[in-house]
């Protein structure tokens, strides 16, 4: 038995067993030996154990973004898989779920392989990238599924762009069925989209912005549900943003469908008058929206209709960004202020319970994938997060270990420090040394 | 004030004050403008740059008039050959253009929000020529000076603006406008070309364009361009014609002496007949000549005492400065 690490004095939040109290939490070996009295007696009287001090804190199981968007191969100019998973350890990540739109997308073996085995190389979170559903993802043929599954592919998404086609919508539903994966659809009506750029709504007319309509969205939402009904597949909708589409996904849920759903902070926080200033830090798609759709995102979330809660990150160069409104590129970076935007959402105004938060953070976006894990369980991989969910920082988007630098939080205080992040009882992000002390 | 402005991106953003103040100094050019040598030299040294990203004639050439009649040098920047074609950056440009020590630049940009962009990254004075389906706000106080002109005020009166309101960067500087200085404005349009929760502008929705017209002091007739919009927008200029059309007819129902105006260039038969365009009651030639003296208003208070030449006596320049101070160009932001 190598030295036991015990993280001492934290609140352990394991919402996977309804745990949330005050206690010890050993590591051997890269997991977790057990809580408190219950860790093994050898374990907690050895002489060479380390102590990290987190009192006042939060320990849980690392937090699992199933959004993310890496950009390689191909785009290593707006982020790599090694500076995208160290983002994600700094926001108290230690599961990232990418997505295949890289240059080239990730649609055959030899492109999941490598983005798993970049992964590895670099170890700073656990990475399962998602394959396109199509080849080039160009909505015509569908990929190798059953080989992109098991060269590690843990979902199938055009995401960037829709599945537009119901056929090859219901066609893929079909045959994830068996392999018991996701279908996880960007979902936009290309043609109700046309080429607007933010929301159809008051602040569009008034700034003379093309608009989007929330329908966009909701009509695929619907028109997916419907496929999900007759083949038994399972739809996950990413980065749901409109009041109409979590309408429709509570429905389909309460009539036996397989549908989950995410959302990504931004949504929850802003508004569509946040473009006001024309700052393309505020473009991304689906857009921000209104505050009744934010306000309907917030229930949905609070009443389970919304099962996860998702980044979206989605890092561009500053060139890219710094220009007018509609030549920028649409997407913007949220691995390091996601859980503290959560917090301030949801959290502070008490729609939820910080526990109930960690769950979306955790074992559902888990559950979403079919992946184990999001436990601290004696035996499960030592994979944690440590933060102060109180002590409020200030976001600096020079500070990112992203390569993205187009967040429209700069200079937004937020709750929810990262002060630890361990994968496999191995630190992959401190934010200043908590004590550290031999017994 | 505007005088303490550095920038002119959009009514929406001026005081119903500082709009009067540019109409006001406007008149004044307007006068310079019937003189036999129209030409003052109260921008003599400075430099202003046109820069069109997007095709213009008329509003270009209005913005070089104005800028030479106030002895501006003028620089002109058209997208078609030039190095924006070559992928560059607006941010690029910008630095360019700083580079070459131009105080003012007059912006043309598809995209709405562009000069605004521009303004954040220049010292020099952004004008907004247009800018996607945002603002037109030149046009916008041509407008507002050609109505004060003919009907000797604008509170109270009756306007109504015909078409693509959705589209129309024309519409929206001229509904800020109108409704800052205390008109009522009617719109009327096909239902696909009416923005989303356009009453909140303050604005009547009409439900057909005979409503619009029904009693209205002056009809802004707004330019269709099916071309430019997605082809599910309308199905045809004829049925646009046909159901939008500003005819004798139509017209019958306004005021008896209404004034009728259009942004240019206009559709003749389409939005706008023939006998409407030049009719007695069109000022559309008289819109135009007001637009120089508009922006040569625009153009002097933006540049303030910016200019070097301070010994131009018996000029509207020295004039003005006296009624209005001495406006910065650098104002606090």
């Amino acid at each position: 038995m190598a030295s036991p690490l015990c993280i001492r004095g934290g609140r352990v939040l394991d919402p996977s067993r309804g745990i949330d109290r005050v206690q010890d939490l050993w590591i051997v070996d890269g997991r977790i030996a057990g809580l408190g009295e219950d860790a093994p007696a050898e374990v907690r009287s050895s002489r060479s154990a380390e102590v990290v001090q987190v009192s006042g804190n939060v320990i849980c199981p690392g937090l699992v973004d199933i959004h993310v968007h890496l950009r390689e191969p191909g785009q290593e100019e707006k982020e790599t898989i090694d500076t995208g998973t160290r983002a994600a350890a700094r926001g108290g990540f230690t599961t990232v779920a990418c997505m295949p739109n890289t240059a080239p997308p990730l649609d055959d073996r030899p492109r999941i392989e490598f983005v798993v085995r970049r992964a590895r190389e670099s170890g700073h979170a656990r990475v399962h990238p998602i394959a396109a559903v199509t080849r080039g993802q160009m909505g015509e043929t569908l990929t190798e599924i059953d080989d992109l599954v098991d060269a590690g592919a843990v979902a199938i998404s055009e995401d960037g762009k829709p599945v537009r086609n119901a056929e090859i919508m219901r066609r893929a539903l079909e045959l994830t069925r068996a392999l018991g994966i996701p279908v996880i659809q960007h979902a936009e009506d290309p043609d109700l989209k046309g080429d607007g750029v933010m929301h159809e709504g008051w602040t569009s007319t008034r700034l003379g912005m093309k608009g989007i309509p929330d329908v966009a969205e909701s009509v695929v939402v619907a028109r997916d549900a419907l496929l999900a009904e007759l083949t038994g597949g399972h739809v996950h909708v990413a980065h749901v943003s409109a009041g109409r589409s979590v309408d429709i996904i509570r429905k389909a849920k309460a009539r036996g469908i397989r549908m989950t759903a995410e959302t990504a902070p931004h949504y929850l926080l802003l508004t569509e008058e946040a473009v006001e200033g024309f700052d393309p830090r505020t473009k991304m798609n689906p857009p921000l929206r209104g505050a009744r759709d934010r306000d309907a995102l917030i229930e949905g979330v609070a009443d389970g209709t919304i099962d996860c809660l998702a980044s979206d990150h989605a890092p561009h160069t500053e060139i890219e960004k710094d220009s007018d409104f509609d030549s920028a590129p649409f997407g913007i970076v949220g691995l390091e202020t996601a859980l503290g935007i959560y917090i301030k959402a949801l959290v502070e105004p008490k729609h939820i319970s910080l526990p109930e938060l960690i769950l979306r953070l955790t074992v559902n976006p888990l559950r979403v994938l079919g992946l184990p894990g999001g436990t601290l369980e004696a035996g499960a991989p030592a994979d944690l997060t440590v933060f102060d969910p109180a002590r409020r920082w200030t976001v600096r988007a020079a500070e990112f270990a992203s390569m993205g630098r187009n967040t429209p939080f700069e200079g937004w205080e937020l709750p929810g420090r990262v002060l630890l992040t361990m994968l496999a009882g191995r630190v992959t992000h401190r934010a200043e040394a908590p004590q550290t002390s031999a017994r | 004030m505007i005088g303490t402005r550095k920038d002119l991106l959009g009514l929406e953003d001026l005081e119903a004050s500082e709009i009067i103040s540019i109409l006001d100094t406007a008149r004044t050019f307007r006068e310079v403008l019937d003189r036999p040598i129209p030409k003052v030299p109260s921008l003599r040294g400075l430099t202003a740059a046109n820069l069109f990203f997007e095709a213009s004639t008329r509003t270009r050439l209005s913005f070089e008039l104005a800028e030479k009649r106030l002895s501006a040098d003028t620089v002109n920047f058209q997208t078609s050959g030039s190095s924006v074609s070559k992928g560059e950056s607006l941010k690029d440009t910008a630095r360019n253009i700083e580079a070459m020590g131009i105080h003012l630049v007059v912006i043309r940009h598809q995209s709405s929000g562009a000069p605004h962009y521009l303004a954040k990254n220049l010292d020099a004075g952004v004008i907004n020529a247009g800018d996607g389906t945002h603002e037109h706000p030149t046009q916008g106080l041509l407008d507002l000076f050609t109505i004060r002109e003919r009907r000797g005020k604008i509170a109270g009166l009756r306007v109504a603006i015909i078409g693509d309101i959705a589209h129309s960067r024309v519409a929206r500087s001229n509904i800020w406008g109108l409704t800052k200085l205390g008109a009522s404005v009617t719109v009327a349009g096909p239902a696909t070309m009416m923005p989303l929760e356009v009453e909140r502008f303050g604005v009547n929705v009409a439900r057909s364009v005979e409503e619009a017209i029904e009693g209205a002091d002056v009809v802004n007739i707004l330019r269709i361009q099916l071309e430019r919009q997605r082809s599910t927008l309308y199905s045809s200029l004829r049925e646009y014609a046909r159901v939008y059309g500003v005819t004798v007819k139509r017209l019958l129902r306004a005021k008896p002496d209404v004034t009728v105006m259009h942004p240019g260039p206009m559709n003749r038969g389409v939005e706008i007949a023939q006998d409407v365009a030049d009719g007695k009651h069109s000022v559309i030639l008289e819109q135009v000549t007001n637009g120089v003296a508009v922006r040569m208003a625009v153009l002097y208070l933006l540049a303030g005492n910016k200019a070097p030449d301070e010994s131009t006596p018996e000029t509207p320049a020295t004039e003005m400065k006296k009624a209005h101070g001495e406006p910065s160009l650098h104002p606090r932001r």
